[in-house]
C-alpha cells in the first residue's frame, strides 16, 4: 500500500498516467457533456413553475458542484502537502484552483442571470449566494497568495494552510438553503432520497455533471502536466522525455 | 422535441436571452480555459526543448572544460 502511494508522488509516474488517461477523458467528458446539455436545452420538458428559464440548471449545478467538489480536493491535497510534503499534492493544489475559480464564477453568472427572470432580481445578499461569493474570494486568495510567495516550498504551504481555513465555507454552502431563509431553491442532488424531478429532466442534469467532471479531470491532467515540466525541467526524465520529443 | 419549431426554440417563450446567455458564457470560458491551458502547456514545453538542446548542443562542440568549479560554501563559525 505505502508503496502505492509513493508511486503516486512521483511526477514521472503521474505523468506518464496523465498521458494515457487524456484522450479519454477528453472525448468522453466532451460527449457526455454534449449530450446532456443537447438533451436538457432540447428535449427535456417544460418546467411547470419556472418554464424555459429552469434550462439554465444544466449547466449551473455542474459549474456549482464542480466548485465545490474541486475546493474539497484541494484541501485533501493541502493536508498531504502539509503532513506528507508530497510535491505532487501541492502540483495538484496550483493546477486546479485556475479551474475552480471559473467554475465558481460561472455558477454565480448563471445563478444571476437564472434569477432574474425566476426571482424577479439579478442578486440578493442571502446565505448560499454570499458563501458562494466567498468560494470565489478564496479561489482568487489561493491563486494569488501563490504568486506573491517566490519560494515553491514557502508558497505551498501558505497556499494550503489558506485553503484549509477556508473549508469551513464548504458545509456553510451546502446546508446554506436549510438553516436560512433563502430565495435558492433547495438541493437538485440528495444522495439519500429519490430525485425530486421527473426523470427526463434527471438523467441530462447527470450526464452534464459526469461529463464536466470528465473534463475537470483532463484539465486537471493537463494543467499538472505543465506544471511538473517547469518544476522538474532539470532532471533527467524530463530531460530524456523532451529530448525523445515526446509530450 | 421539446419545442415546435426552431424559432420557439431559440425564443423558449421569452426567456431566450437568459438562457441563451448563460450557455455562451459557460461555452467561451470553459472553451478559453481549455485551449488556455493546452496553448501554455505547449508553449513550456517547446521552451524546455529549446533549453534542452542548446544545452546539449553547447555541450557537444567540445569546448574545453573547466579543470575546477568553485563553488561558495557557507560554513558556520560556531
Amino acid at each position: 500500500m505505502w508503496q502505492w502511494f509513493h508511486k503516486l508522488g512521483s511526477p514521472k509516474w503521474f505523468y506518464g498516467i496523465a498521458n494515457r488517461l487524456m484522450p479519454w477523458l477528453l472525448a468522453g467528458g466532451l460527449i457526455v457533456l454534449l449530450a446532456g446539455l443537447v438533451w436538457g436545452l432540447a428535449f427535456a420538458p417544460k418546467d411547470y413553475l419556472q418554464g424555459n428559464s429552469y434550462r439554465i440548471i444544466f449547466i449551473h449545478v455542474p459549474a456549482a458542484f464542480l466548485a465545490q467538489s474541486i475546493y474539497i480536493m484541494m484541501a485533501v491535497a493541502a493536508v498531504v502537502t502539509l503532513v506528507w510534503r508530497m510535491k505532487l499534492a501541492d502540483v495538484f493544489v496550483k493546477a486546479i484552483a485556475p479551474v475552480g475559480l471559473v467554475l465558481t464564477f460561472l455558477s454565480l453568472f448563471t445563478g444571476a442571470v437564472w434569477g432574474k427572470p425566476t426571482w424577479g432580481t439579478w442578486w440578493v445578499w442571502d446565505a448560499r449566494l454570499t458563501s458562494m461569493l466567498i468560494l470565489l474570494f478564496l479561489y482568487g486568495g489561493a491563486i494569488a497568495l501563490d504568486r506573491a510567495i517566490n519560494d515553491e516550498k514557502s508558497a505551498a504551504r501558505a497556499v494550503a494552510v489558506l485553503v484549509l481555513v477556508g473549508v469551513v465555507n464548504i458545509p456553510i454552502i451546502k446546508y446554506s438553503v436549510d438553516w436560512w431563509n433563502t430565495l435558492h431553491q433547495p438541493a437538485t442532488f440528495k444522495l439519500t432520497e429519490k430525485p425530486s424531478m421527473p426523470m427526463e429532466m434527471w438523467v441530462p442534469l447527470l450526464l452534464s455533471v459526469l461529463g464536466l467532471y470528465l473534463l475537470f479531470g483532463w484539465l486537471a491532467c493537463l494543467r499538472m502536466k505543465t506544471e511538473i515540466l517547469l518544476r522538474e525541467q532539470r532532471t533527467r526524465w524530463v530531460r530524456e522525455l523532451v529530448l525523445a520529443g515526446r509530450k | 422535441m421539446a419545442f415546435d419549431s426552431f424559432s420557439a426554440f431559440i425564443a423558449m417563450e421569452g426567456h431566450g436571452p437568459y438562457v441563451w446567455a448563460c450557455y455562451a458564457v459557460f461555452v467561451v470560458l470553459l472553451g478559453g480555459l481549455m485551449i488556455w491551458s493546452a496553448r501554455r502547456n505547449r508553449a513550456v514545453y517547446d521552451s524546455c526543448r529549446r533549453r534542452l538542446e542548446q544545452q546539449q548542443g553547447s555541450k557537444d562542440s567540445a569546448r574545453p572544460k573547466a579543470a575546477a568549479t568553485f563553488t561558495r560554501v557557507e560554513v558556520s563559525q560556531d
